[in-house]
Order: structure tokens, then C-alpha cells, then sequence
């Protein structure tokens, strides 16, 4: 059995502990946001945050979790209450066929979760580890940029503004 | 005052007046006198055939290891180099005039290059591997210069270096230049043939392979009699390239030079670490050079235990899995993709862990680098790759992943395994 926190919620579950994160959120917990992807850490599709930082849940076995927090993007909001991710990348359009979507936002709000002021270069350093196959990436990096604004902070030296 | 007094008095005077003419016949002996500006070059002055060369040769000097930093313009600078005696930053060697060399004539290239000397006479930091470059022929210097005053000149001036006083006065290098620094002209050891040869006269001098894979003393300098036995480089063990090689395939010249060229070797491993940017440079410069190169590297070897007999090397999967059950559990769930026997990636011909000089090292630490920070593909996107674990796992886990790597395929006994963890993760920081 292992205690697993998700989203603010401690959960006892009965799974191999070598069973990667991501199978343990789609199969059992009914968290479908985290996508698969490559299953090889190349892709970006699976990323969710633990304890605030990006990682590629279907390389994380569940037995590194235990006593750490893990967030999904179910965990930032909902669709009648979009966290302030959720809602840059509404505003922005930023899905196409929207499958590296979820990947992308845990990893937009683990940066902002670190500094609400990055800038250009860090943010995109923050986001390469997530592919886009639809080529979106330009609405992807400006719903970032709107994102950081939200909070209160902004992209130091933004490639271009926040419209 | 008596007599004791004013004696005592003359004493000191005379002391004070000693040490002061010392330490002026010591600013005298640390002077170099500035280089005259010149006006920058421009591209008509020098033959494409000649900047083509020096194209070549910068990549094979890694030369934007310290000078490119990680997303800023080429040769501006700026990249930080952590050393054990504090933080220098890379100097902008784009021909701008007013931060970079543009007013540099070839006479204060050349002697920056031999001698550590920059154009306004002050002392370079040995990072700047003078040590190594003092070897390289006229004609190369000048082909590099050529091609670096063809650059597109960048406007930026690095942070200043934050070294431990009294470290920031630059005179104090002359001293540690007359302790150790040895400029020497390159001289062909007649007994080995003309690609030896050349393979010797890069990887002694402008390749500078020492600067990582050569211990260093107390002051930082390359000891030289130790030459590639083994050193560090941004938080990563640069392992031995000589009869202690801990490789357990051989290193072949043949397969050193795949290795350099491609970033991996299918009887060894993928490069990592530092030497990613080494074989993206190898890459692209002329063939012969890094076939020359491999074969002076890999004729230090010879005498190494891989070179005599390759071992059978075996998978104690079993033994393992019960001598670290929790390090197997993240294994499982982290490794096994790729690197369990019969994943895709395997199926696909890359070589097995149990190649990796990683798990045969004295020391954990390129096991732990490469658990944290992954590879990034050296040579084109379709090299190897793999993704870092730094946020998946704790300090804890990664030792506990380690034991298990070392019970499975390891042939080191490694002690304190989580203390070099959290080192690992705190040195080579960007």
C-alpha cells in the first residue's frame, strides 16, 4: 500500500510501487488530464507538477512519491473556475488538437509557481521539454507570457507583448 | 627613546623597506606592457581558404565551452565557469571594439594564446588553457584569429568574475605562471607516425583533452606527470585516457573515433556531461584531424585491462532485485523503458549499461550526473538522449537507484553514495 497526495488529497492505494505515475492517475484515480505520449520521457505529454517541480509522470514509479505533493491540471481549476494557466491558454487559443496541452500547462505553472518574472530565455528553456506536433508553440509561449501577467508579474523582456 | 627602542625602530624600517622593494621588483617582473589598438580587420583581409581553417580549428579547440553561453550569441561570452577558487565568466572574443577583441592586432592574439597575456598587458586566468595552447603553430593562430575577427561582432561585457581575494589582482598570476606554466613549442616524437603525430599536437595543445581528463594540484595546475589520469570538469569525473582507463571494452582508435564523431559508442556509451559539446564540435571539422586525434588518445590506452582482455560481463538482475528491492522498484518504473533488455531503444542498438565507464569509475559521480541531468542529444537530434530525473527523485532515491545499478552491472565499490548525490547536484550548477 502506498499514500499517495494528489491535488491536495492523500489517497491509500494498492498498486505495484514501481507502476509509473501516469497509469496510477488515468487508471485509478480517473485523472485523464496527463496524457501518454512517448512513454520514453521525450515527449512532454504526461508532465505533472511534484512538490512544484515539472516531471515526466510516466517515468516516475509511484514509489518516489510517498510524503510528496503531487498537482495535475485538474488540481489548478476547473471549467467553471479555470486556474490562471487554464485561463491564458483559453484566451490565447493555445490548443490546436490540444493533446500536449495539459504537459504544457503544468509546465507553464511549475515556472510561474517559481518566478511570476522570467524571462524570455528562461521561459522557454522551462517549456522545450514538452512537444507540440500541431506547431502551436507561438500561442503556447503567449498564453505564458499572459499567464506570468495574471499573477501580477510578466515575462522581463517578452518577445512580444501581452495584447 | 633609547637606544633599544630606535634600534628596533631601524629594524622594522629596514624589514618594511625590503618587502616594499620586493614587491616593487615583483610588479616589475609581473609587467607586460599593453599591445598597441589596431582599427578591426575586416573580412578582406584575410582568405576565405584561411578563415575556413580557423573554423575547423575553433571547433576543435571547444572553443564556445566558455565563450557561447548556453542561449546567448556565439563567442560573446558570458558562459559561467565555477572553479574551486571562485566564479569567472567567459570573456567576449567577438570582434567588437569595445568589448570584445575587434581592436586586438594578431601580435596581442598570439600572446594571449601562448603566453596568457590579454592586449592590455593584465594577466589571464589558467581556466584559459595558455597552458595547453602555448603549442599551436603560428600558422593556426593565425587561421583562428582570422576566423574569430570574422565573427559578427556582439556588444556584451560578461559579469565581473567573483574569485576569493586576493585572487582578483591579476599580477598574482605571474607567480603562478612561474610555478607551473611551461610554454613549449610542439615537438614531433619521431618514433610514432605522422597521424599520431597530429593527433598529439590537438589533443596537447589546442583540443587541450588534459584540461578535464588530467588531475590538478591545490593551485589548479595540470599535473602534467599525471597527464590524463583522470580530473574533473563541471561536476563531472573526466575519467582516465590512460593504462587506468576503467572502460571495460577497449578503446580502439577505430572506436574512439566513432565515438568522438557521433557522441556515442555502441561498446561503450553515450557522451555526456561536458563531452556532449566536445563531439558536437568533432562532428563537423575535417575527418583526418579526429581520426588523428582518436589515435593518439587511444594509443595511451593500449595498456589499459579493457585493451589486454574485455571481461564477460554479467547481468545480476536477480542478486540485485534482492540486495536493493527499492532501488529495483524505481528502476522498474524508470529505467526499464529503455534500458531493460529487449525496450525499443535496445532492440535499436544501443550499447548495454553495463559498457557505461559510469559503473566502473572510482567514483559514482558520472552514474549520478547522468541519473540527474540525463543526455542531451550530442550530434544532431537523433542522437541519444535521455531525460534527467533531478525533479523525479530525491537525493535518497537516486542513491537507492545507484546501489541497485552498482548490485546489477557495477564493478566499484562505492561508500556514501547520497552525500555525493547532494554534491552532484550542488556543483556544475549553470
Amino acid at each position: 500500500m502506498i499514500d499517495l497526495t494528489v491535488n491536495g488529497r492523500t489517497r491509500r492505494l494498492d498498486a505495484d510501487p514501481s507502476t509509473p505515475l501516469l497509469y496510477v492517475l488515468r487508471d485509478d484515480l480517473g485523472l485523464v488530464a496527463a496524457k501518454f505520449g512517448c512513454g520514453l520521457g521525450q515527449c512532454g505529454a504526461c508532465t505533472v507538477l511534484v512538490d512544484d517541480q515539472p516531471v515526466f509522470s510516466c517515468l516516475t514509479p509511484i514509489a518516489a512519491l510517498p510524503g510528496r505533493a503531487v498537482t495535475t491540471i485538474e488540481g489548478l481549476g476547473t471549467a467553471q473556475h479555470p486556474g490562471t494557466v487554464q485561463k491564458a491558454f483559453e484566451i490565447e487559443q493555445a490548443a490546436q488538437c490540444g493533446y500536449c496541452i495539459p504537459g504544457m500547462m503544468a509546465r507553464a505553472e511549475g515556472l510561474l509557481r517559481r518566478t511570476t518574472t522570467p524571462s524570455e530565455d528562461e521561459m522557454r528553456g522551462a517549456m522545450s521539454p514538452s512537444l507540440c506536433r500541431c506547431g502551436t508553440h507561438m500561442r503556447i509561449l503567449r498564453a505564458v507570457r499572459r499567464a506570468a501577467a495574471m499573477r501580477g508579474g510578466g515575462v522581463t523582456d517578452p518577445a512580444e507583448p501581452v495584447a | 627613546m633609547t637606544t633599544g627602542r630606535r634600534s628596533r625602530y631601524r629594524i622594522a624600517l629596514i624589514v618594511l623597506a625590503i618587502l616594499a622593494l620586493l614587491f616593487a621588483a615583483f610588479l616589475v617582473f609581473a609587467h607586460r606592457p599593453a599591445i598597441a589598438e589596431i582599427a578591426p580587420p575586416t573580412r578582406a583581409d584575410f582568405s576565405p581558404r584561411i578563415i575556413a581553417h580557423g573554423a575547423d580549428l575553433a571547433r576543435i579547440g571547444n572553443c564556445t565551452s566558455c565563450h557561447t553561453a548556453a542561449s546567448g550569441r556565439s563567442f560573446a561570452g558570458g558562459v559561467r565557469i565555477a572553479t574551486p577558487f571562485g566564479t569567472l565568466y567567459g570573456t567576449n572574443i567577438t570582434p567588437d571594439p569595445s568589448t570584445g577583441i575587434g581592436r586586438w592586432s594578431q601580435a596581442a592574439f598570439d600572446r594571449a594564446m601562448h603566453d596568457g597575456v590579454a592586449r592590455d598587458g593584465s594577466h589571464l586566468y589558467p581556466a584559459f588553457p595558455y597552458d595547453h595552447f602555448s603549442s599551436i603553430t603560428d600558422a593556426d593562430l593565425q587561421a583562428l584569429y582570422a576566423y574569430l575577427m570574422t565573427r559578427e561582432p556582439v556588444r556584451a561585457t560578461p559579469p565581473a568574475n567573483r574569485l576569493i581575494p586576493p585572487l582578483g589582482y591579476r599580477p598574482l598570476l605571474a607567480g603562478w605562471k612561474l610555478l607551473f606554466f611551461r610554454p613549449a613549442a610542439f615537438r614531433p616524437a619521431p618514433e610514432h607516425d605522422a597521424q599520431w603525430n597530429r593527433g598529439a599536437y590537438f589533443a596537447e595543445g589546442l583540443a587541450h583533452c588534459g584540461g578535464c581528463h588530467s588531475p590538478r594540484g591545490a593551485l589548479g595546475d595540470e599535473k602534467r606527470g599525471r597527464g590524463y589520469a583522470g580530473g574533473w570538469a563541471e561536476g563531472w569525473y573526466a575519467p582516465p585516457l590512460n593504462a587506468a582507463s576503467p572502460a571495460v571494452r577497449a578503446w580502439t582508435a577505430e572506436r574512439l573515433h566513432t565515438y568522438l564523431r557521433t557522441g556515442l559508442s555502441t561498446t561503450h556509451a553515450a557522451a555526456a556531461g561536458p563531452m556532449g559539446e566536445v563531439a558536437q564540435n568533432l562532428a563537423q571539422v575535417p575527418d583526418a584531424d579526429v581520426r588523428a586525434i582518436a589515435t593518439y588518445i587511444a594509443a595511451g590506452m593500449t595498456a589499459a585491462p579493457a585493451a589486454r582482455h574485455e571481461p564477460t560481463l554479467y547481468d545480476r538482475k536477480t542478486v540485485a532485485a534482492k540486495a536493493a528491492p527499492e532501488g529495483a522498484a524505481l528502476f522498474a518504473g524508470a529505467c526499464a523503458a529503455c534500458h531493460e533488455p529487449g525496450a525499443p531503444m535496445m532492440v535499436a542498438g544501443r550499447p548495454p549499461l553495463a559498457f557505461g565507464s559510469q559503473f566502473h569509475e572510482h567514483t559514482p559521480r558520472d552514474l549520478i550526473q547522468t541519473i540527474l541531468k540525463g543526455v542531451a542529444p550530442p550530434v544532431g537530434p537523433r542522437g541519444p538522449y535521455m531525460p534527467g530525473f533531478a525533479t523525479t527523485l530525491s537525493d535518497a532515491q537516486v542513491a537507492q537507484l545507484v546501489g541497485y545499478l552498482q548490485a546489477r552491472y557495477g564493478s566499484a565499490q562505492w561508500h556514501d553514495v547520497e552525500k555525493e548525490v547532494t554534491k552532484a547536484r550542488k556543483e556544475g550548477q549553470p
